[in-house]
């Protein structure tokens, strides 16, 4: 860490165990503009890490440079050093294809493909290569549409088109999907922006429940939602990560008045 | 009297009333400080309007009916009883003077047709006249009647709107009408041909061989059987041209929106749009001397001896070339339609880009695709340069692509530039071979339009 400001923080940390993600001071560019500045932070197994901050501020940028979905952007550029269990997923040897099945994501708007909802789950492990036979495979599917809380709601129809369930059976049809492939963080970019309240609290169950296995990264716009779901937050401002800690004290004793005034609303 | 001077007629009694109608709103405007509804060129186009169009549509049709009447006053002139009472001598004679009266010839063969000129002359003269002063009257009435409406309050602007809108209803109306007047002429040339000719034996015989020479009265249903050239159409439009254009339309349409750099493609597609533009002569000849001869060439040189310098296979080929950007623009179209939420989606379950076009890029776009590849097909199907060119006459109902085959488009050609009289079988089935081709373009079109219809709402 070398943002003298987070040390005491992170020795908080103590508990967590080594970092499962460890970001090192990185930069993101978009052509020449920078999006996030030399931005640390360790993220941990167990764990819902939040990050909030204003919008425009690069929590989504950051976000996708943990599993780098920034490639597809061509404008896009990352500095500085992200490990995962302490190797470099920028390095050049990296596998971007085992980088995803190991740090799977959740968008903003659910996206199923259009195929039938038992193929949308089967499609990862089938890219790769995780089921040796056809009950493997269903194995599988059923397993992670419980875990996701699914289950019940569609075991009757797998055959269905994934499109044809509602915004919040989606969202949590493409959670079910990112957990198929068995991975080791989950990233959510806002996965309940487009749903109401019942599929939200939904949805934030399953975090809940899912948080034992994996170490979830979730952006929100919801206070309240970082503050229930998240044991960890980290706010964002103009491409700067300005504090980051335990969401209690994030929430009831912030360090920064940045971060007070943004999470009492006094700030866009 | 050329119709032009009616049109410019009716165009002058059109601004006259534009400008009148225009100054009189101004006048309430100004004189009466009225407030108007509409702005002052409104009322002028309204006005304007009524002395333009009743005007027009009188010009147009007695432009159809004045022939009629100078051809009656000419007949009842005493000179005209000296005609024979029917033949073509009858109507050359006449078609003569006409000729001759109104300037469009100079010198007469017939005599009679001589005689004949001055009176010609005459009713052209009185009925032209006549003409121009009813339209000038019927103008000028329309125009007045408008003008007389006009009142500070009143809804010039709506009612010019539903002018402006039912001008535009005519104007699509023309293409419309214009298909239907196609469709009713071919199928009331289909019914005299299967007045001759068994339908059955048409649709569903394996012969083709046409007599254009032959006595009508003895015509051999069994000598229409269409078969082989609806066999040679589908093998070559519809699976050989398609077995190029598929794929080849598909791959490149993957590459250019999913790995070649945006510059590439911003060179690349318009080139592969101006091809889809190079006349089908073009590539008839290309097939015909190049590729026709090659592959016979070739074929002959490992053991095909039946290969025709003519083979549905060349034919086959260049058209699928052809049809290439076509598939291509269609595919592109529909794989740049997915969302990019789909493509993000499977990328980050770690899929490859490879993955990724197969798996979900292609599947959600099949439907545009089929599309494409349908409205490709009736493009194909439809083609006749090539298939003249390359493609030969016979009616070969045979599977071999080296063999020469015919096709309902090259026979439709042959038949209708053929030695027949025009109410020969022969030459009339052309109609026929023309109605059901009209007939599998327009399902393929529709069909493939409500696909696409349908695989748009999907994505709203
Ligand atoms: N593809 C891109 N190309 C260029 N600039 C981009 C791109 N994506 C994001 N940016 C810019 O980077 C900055 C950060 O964007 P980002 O999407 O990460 O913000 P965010 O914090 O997720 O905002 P929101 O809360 O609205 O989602 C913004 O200024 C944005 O304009
Ligand atoms: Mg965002």
């Amino acid at each position: 860490m070398n943002n003298p400001e987070l040390e005491g923080q992170v020795a908080g940390f103590s508990d967590a165990g080594p970092a499962k993600i460890s970001a090192n001071k990185v930069s993101v560019f978009y052509g020449e503009k920078k999006a996030i500045d030399e931005v640390s932070i360790d993220i941990h197994t167990k764990y819902v890490t939040a990050f909030i901050g204003p919008s425009g501020c690069g929590k989504s940028t950051f976000l996708r440079t943990l599993n780098r979905m920034n490639d597809t952007i061509p404008s896009a550029r990352v500095d500085g050093e992200i490990l995962l269990d302490g190797e470099d997923i920028y390095r050049s040897k990296m596998d971007v294809v085992q980088l995803r099945a190991r740090v799977g994501m959740v968008f903003q708007k659910p996206n199923p493909f259009p195929k039938s909802i038992y193929d949308n789950i089967a499609y990862g492990p089938k890219i790769h290569g995780l089921a040796e036979s056809k009950s493997d495979l269903d194995g599988i599917v059923e397993q992670s549409l419980q875990r996701a809380g699914l289950w019940d709601e569609v075991k009757d129809r797998l055959s269905d088109s994934g499109t044809a369930l509602s915004g919040g059976q989606q969202q949590r049809l493409c959670i079910a999907r990112a957990i198929a492939v068995d991975p080791e963080v989950i990233l959510m970019d806002e996965p309940c922006s487009a749903l109401d309240p019942i599929a939200t609290a939904r949805i934030e169950e399953l975090i809940d429940e899912l948080r034992g296995r994996y170490a979830i990264v979730i952006v929100t716009h919801s206070m309240q939602q970082a503050a229930r779901v998240s044991q960890r937050t980290a706010f964002f401002h103009l491409g700067n990560l300005v504090e980051y800690g335990r969401t209690s004290d994030i929430f009831t004793n912030p360090r920064e008045e940045r971060t007070k005034d943004y999470i009492t609303g006094r700030y866009g | 009297m050329s119709p032009a001077i009616f049109v410019l007629v009716a165009i002058g009694l059109g601004l006259v009333g534009w400008l009148a109608a225009r100054s009189r709103a101004w006048a309430f405007a100004s004189n009466e400080g009225a407030r108007l509804h509409s702005l002052p060129n409104y009322h002028g186009w309204y006005v304007a309007m009524w002395a333009f169009v009743p005007a027009v549509i009188f010009a147009l049709v007695w432009n159809a009916v004045s022939p009629n009447l100078v051809m009656q006053a000419v007949l009842s002139d005493p000179a005209a009883a000296k005609l024979p009472e029917f033949g073509i001598t009858r109507d050359t004679v006449l078609a003569e003077a006409m000729a001759v009266a109104s300037g469009s010839a100079q010198g007469v063969f017939n005599p009679l047709a001589r005689e004949l000129v001055e009176p010609a002359r005459n009713a052209m003269r009185l009925y032209s006249i006549i003409g121009l002063v009813v339209t000038v009257l019927v103008g000028f009435a329309a125009g007045v009647f408008a003008f007389t409406r006009l009142r500070p309050d009143f809804t010039a602007r709506t009612r010019v709107e539903r002018g402006v809108m039912l001008g535009l209803l005519v104007a699509s109306l023309v293409a419309i009408l214009t298909t239907f007047g196609i469709v009713a002429s071919l199928l009331f040339e289909t019914i005299r041909f299967f007045g001759m000719v068994n339908p059955i034996d048409f649709l569903f015989g394996t012969q083709w061989s046409p007599n254009p020479m032959g006595d009508p009265a003895f015509t051999n249903s069994e000598d229409y059987g269409a078969l082989p050239l609806f066999w040679g159409t589908i093998y070559i439009g519809a699976i050989i041209a398609m077995i190029v254009a598929i794929p080849l339309g598909l791959m490149s349409a993957v590459y250019l929106t999913q790995y070649a750099n945006p510059t590439f493609r911003k060179w690349m597609k318009p080139i592969l749009e101006i091809l889809a533009g190079v006349p089908t002569v073009v590539y008839g000849y290309f097939a015909a001397l190049t590729v026709a001869p090659f592959i016979r060439d070739v074929a002959r040189s490992v053991g095909i001896a039946s290969a025709s310098s003519e083979s549905a296979i060349a034919a086959g080929l260049v058209m699928g070339v052809m049809i290439i950007p076509f598939v291509s623009s269609m595919a592109d179209d529909s794989i740049a339609a997915v969302p990019s939420a789909m493509r993000d989606g499977s990328l980050a379950m770690g899929a490859t880009k490879s993955e990724t076009i197969r798996k979900v890029l292609i599947p959600a776009a099949l439907p545009g695709i089929v599309a494409g590849v349908m409205l490709a097909i009736s493009r194909a199907i439809g083609e006749t340069m090539i298939v003249v060119m390359a493609a030969g006459a016979a009616a070969n109902l045979t599977g071999n692509p080296f063999e020469s085959m015919t096709t309902v488009t090259y026979q439709i050609v042959a038949m209708l530039t053929g030695e027949g009289s025009f109410d020969h079988p022969a030459t009339l089935s052309a109609f026929a071979l023309g109605m059901v081709l009209f007939i599998v373009t327009l399902a393929l079109n529709f069909f493939a339009l409500r696909v696409v219809k349908r695989y748009r709402e999907a994505y709203e």
